[in-house]
């Protein structure tokens, strides 16, 4: 573990990209060879499911530091987080041992399912014998929400300079479900020639913030819609079926009806789009489609109300053959092709292409957005290949600017972890009468230096406490920004927003400029249900 | 025990009606005790002040024309009804504890203080009282200090590889205290620069016959091609202005209780953080508290709810001084964090707020 905690270390002291990757690839070059795969594991989000739930983890550790419950979640309200507050209290390792990467994990996987008092003696045992870094790390394993902080392009970049490997076939051979406790380090990097279910890395959209006019003439370019829902992508190989989301989880068994797409796409298919909740002939609300997702198993009724519909952006691989680097318009024929030999019943339909003479025109069609249930429009070039992930330039998401409003800060709460210091949680209301009605939090969108300022206001002017909030002067206004509003009875305003966040601290507005919950309404209604 | 409290707690700081003075109060008064010379306890504005004859001169320096008397550690000088004694706080160069006695009763006010000798400032003193007034800026069981040498090992090792890239060391660390004590440790090492903050405070101590190793004022012909790998100490207001920047591509770190906490040292903006405080950690916040004997403890500056109910349940009397001005213009930076409010302390319930 102790190499590792080096590694980790070294990343966290610094931001600059070439240096991570330095790190990374001496890693990968010099640490045991299954302790690689763990690591590779680990920052593609492979992580080791939880043995070791946070209230056990709590009070073994309260118990192990010798402090009451109440002050060990005082001080996890400071740290912020669990396993660096569990490695500051607990008393310093009795021992020196130095347990591999691989054989610290294959002990903990072990652990699942395991009564109580068996994971909680390995527990107290590995917390006796691991020092600072190794044993925050260990801890944050245990609970099952390691984090690195490393981003997948980043890894796999370090692991093309350690191996010699080039990236794109790194990062295909990458993806998929393997498993860390059976693969093997040079399997993995070598592949092993199989397919199976694999997906491609998704390509990704920069956000457009010039004019549009700068992308040079609107014919080089394919405009959609930028629709607001999984990004997806389906898998039909021979003997194989699989739809992964963008967040590289199998997601095939929560959408059962596309599970008849394998018996008419044919064979060694791989198509790029996008699942919406569908009425029959255009998408529903977010909402609609959030009934689905945040189960495993989805019931007849769940399907009846908000069935799923794969409108298709790209098609990546055409009868076994991958076809990313052929252009754009290539791979859109193609797909388009192939849509059209598949029965119109099934939940699967080509994305809908914008077209428009000019970029006034195109501009006006963008306006429409929200009306078809989308963000906006994505522009793609039609001369590009189907990029690894983020590549400025030839793909860009062209969203419609937020909806926004001013609200004034009713509580304050301190950040967790980068910011326990610092009151960075508000709460926001606007007015209904004379009233202020609370309708939605926000924690993003100002500086440091704003949060420092702010946070000095709230110590002189917060007019109650409760635990770790506190009830401000209805004085300061923000503007809040939000990407959709829709009906909500559980909350006191009667709406929720999606996305929301601080725009700006409004400095030169007053309580009384604030807006109304009538204007919120009348908003919501502007929004088809 | 039917009399009157030795010390009383006002909203221009803490009171001692017989002695008709204040210890380090925030709003202008007649006559004022003062602890130590960081800014949130030697305010100006007061008629008259009585410090360590050790602390007068950076009191000095910064509260420029004041009426000051000086005390030497351990004299005891009669003010009113009530005798009073300042001892070692070992928090910085010349700060002090003060304690006021009556007829027997003895109450002592810590200021800011840390428990390990750090070699330079007066070693701090445990004084037995009655009651004693106690900071707790780290007041919970987060924050334990590496012993003074393993840190010492660390920021060595850290300006050696730096040294060996070629690079600058940039240090930031309060120009009170923190700095001299970051001299003392490395000092023998190689050159050290200082800011012009660093410098003018250094100098003070220097001339009190502070044992200070030698250090280099940075004037503007000095860069990273003159003393290249050397150490630089700067207050954290330096860090990243034009000054810093004759320094080339310089590492930077930051010398702070709070760099205990990773989340504190990631908002620095990934730089390096040691935890080097003057201030007593938790061990060292229990452990000179029961040295004192005391039955009542009064907690501020700090974690004051969950420290005081910690107290509380080990036995003690223990009570809260709210500091009623701890604002945006403290400039220890051991006092950048406002105070948290307690979260499971029995503060009530959250308000119903919309739900994300
Ligand atoms: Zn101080
Ligand atoms: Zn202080």
């Amino acid at each position: 573990m102790k190499r590792f905690a080096e590694l980790f270390a070294a990343l966290d002291t610094t931001t600059s990209t070439a240096a991570r990757t330095k790190a990374l690839a001496e890693y990968f070059r010099t640490a045991p060879e299954a302790d690689r795969v763990w690591t590779v594991a680990l920052l593609s989000g492979r992580r080791p499911k939880r043995v070791v739930n946070a209230t056990e983890l709590r009070n073994w550790a309260a118990e192990a530091a010798g402090l009451p419950l109440w002050l060990f979640e005082e001080s996890y309200n400071v740290a912020g987080d669990l396993a660096e507050t569990i490695a500051l209290l607990l008393p310093p390792a009795t021992t020196d041992a130095d347990p591999t990467l691989d054989q610290a994990l294959r002990q903990l996987i072990q652990l699942a399912g395991q009564p109580e008092p068996i994971r909680k003696q390995a527990t107290l045992a590995a917390w006796a014998q691991l020092q600072g870094d190794a044993r925050l790390l260990y801890t944050k394993l245990i609970t099952g929400g390691f984090r690195m902080g490393v981003a997948q392009g980043l890894m796999t970049r370090a692991l093309a300079q350690a191996t010699g490997v080039e990236e794109t076939t790194l990062a295909h051979r990458l993806m998929g479900d393997w498993k860390p406790e059976t693969t093997g380090f040079h399997a993995l990097i070598e592949g092993d020639g199989q397919q199976g279910a694999r997906p491609y890395p998704f390509a990704l959209a920069s956000p457009l913030e010039a004019e549009p006019e700068t992308l040079g003439p609107v014919t080089d370019w394919l405009a959609e819609w930028k629709w607001d829902g999984i990004r997806g992508q389906i898998i039909a190989r021979p003997g194989a079926f699989a739809v992964w989301s963008r967040g590289e989880d199998l997601i095939t068994d929560r959408f059962p009806e596309f599970a008849a797409l394998a018996d008419f796409l044919p064979p060694g298919t791989v198509i790029d789009g996008e699942i919406l909740a569908w009425d029959g002939v255009a998408p529903l609300p977010f909402a609609a489609l959030q009934t689905r997702i945040t189960r495993k198993t989805v019931s007849k009724a769940q399907m009846a109300k908000a069935p799923a519909h794969i409108l298709a952006y790209d098609l990546l691989e055409d009868a076994g053959e991958d076809i990313r680097q052929q252009p754009l318009a290539h791979r859109r024929a193609r797909l388009a092709t192939i849509l059209a030999q598949i029965p119109p019943s099934l939940p699967l339909s080509l994305s809908p292409q914008i077209t428009a003479q000019d970029w006034p025109e195109l501009t006006a069609e963008r306006a429409k957005a929200r009306d078809k249930q989308a963000e906006g429009l994505m522009l793609k070039r039609l001369s590009s290949p189907y990029h690894q992930g983020r590549k400025r330039g030839d793909w860009w998401k062209w969203k419609l600017d937020p909806y926004a409003v001013d609200a004034v800060m009713l509580y304050a709460q301190a950040g967790h972890g980068r910011r326990a210091n610092l009151y960075t949680d508000y709460t926001f209301a606007v007015r209904d009468g004379n009233d202020l009605v609370p309708f939605t939090k926000a924690y993003s969108g100002l500086t440091d230096a704003e949060f420092n300022q702010i946070t000095a206001w709230v110590n002189r002017n917060t007019l109650e406490r409760f635990g770790p909030v506190r009830r401000v002067k209805p004085e300061l206004v923000f503007e809040i920004g939000f990407e959709g509003i829709q009906a909500s009875p559980r909350h006191k305003s009667g709406l929720a927003l999606r996305f929301p966040r601080m725009l700006r601290w409004r400095q030169d507005k007053a309580l009384d400029q604030i807006d109304t919950l009538e204007s919120l309404r009348a908003l919501l209604a502007g929004t088809k249900p | 025990m039917a009399r009157d409290n030795l010390l009383t707690f006002t909203d221009k700081g803490i009171f001692c009606p017989e002695g008709g003075f204040y210890i380090d109060p925030w709003r202008p008064v007649d006559r004022a005790l003062i602890t130590h010379g960081h800014s949130d306890h030697a305010r100006p504005g007061h008629n008259r002040y009585l410090s360590t004859d050790k602390a007068a001169p950076v009191i000095r320096a910064r509260l420029g024309d004041i009426t000051i008397d000086t005390i030497p550690y351990g004299e005891t000088r009669a003010i009113g009804g009530v005798n009073v004694t300042f001892h070692p706080a070992g928090h910085v160069p010349g700060s002090a504890q003060i304690a006021v006695e009556r007829g027997g009763e003895v109450w002592v006010v810590s200021g800011d203080y840390k428990v390990e000798n750090d070699g330079l400032s007066e070693a701090f003193a445990p004084v037995p009282c009655h009651t004693f007034i106690s900071e707790c800026t780290f007041g919970l069981p987060l924050f334990r200090w590496q012993p003074q040498a393993a840190i010492t090992a660390d920021i060595t090792d850290w300006w050696a590889k730096n040294r060996a890239e070629g690079r600058i060391s940039i240090i930031s660390a309060y120009s009170l205290g923190k700095a001299q004590r970051l001299m003392a440790m490395l000092g023998h090492q190689g050159p050290i620069l200082t800011h012009g903050a660093v410098t003018h405070m250094t100098d003070i101590l220097r001339d009190q016959g502070y044992n200070l190793p030698p250090t280099i004022h940075v004037t503007p012909d000095i860069t990273h091609k003159t003393h290249p790998g050397a150490l630089v100490v700067a207050p954290g207001s330096a860090l990243g202005t034009p000054w810093a920047k004759r320094f080339g591509d310089a590492a930077e770190a930051t010398a702070s209780g709070w760099m205990a906490l990773r989340g504190i040292r990631r908002r620095r903006g990934a730089t390096t953080g040691f935890a080097l405080s003057d201030h007593a950690d938790w061990p060292g916040l229990n452990q000179a508290i029961r040295a004192t004997g005391a039955e009542r403890v009064f907690v501020t500056h700090g974690y004051t709810a969950p420290f005081r109910r910690w107290l509380s349940e080990q036995g003690y009397d223990a009570g809260i001084i709210e500091t009623a001005y701890h604002g945006d213009d403290a400039q220890d930076p051991d006092f950048m964090l406002p105070e948290i409010p307690p979260g499971g302390a029995g503060g009530g319930q959250p308000p119903v707020a919309t739900e994300t």
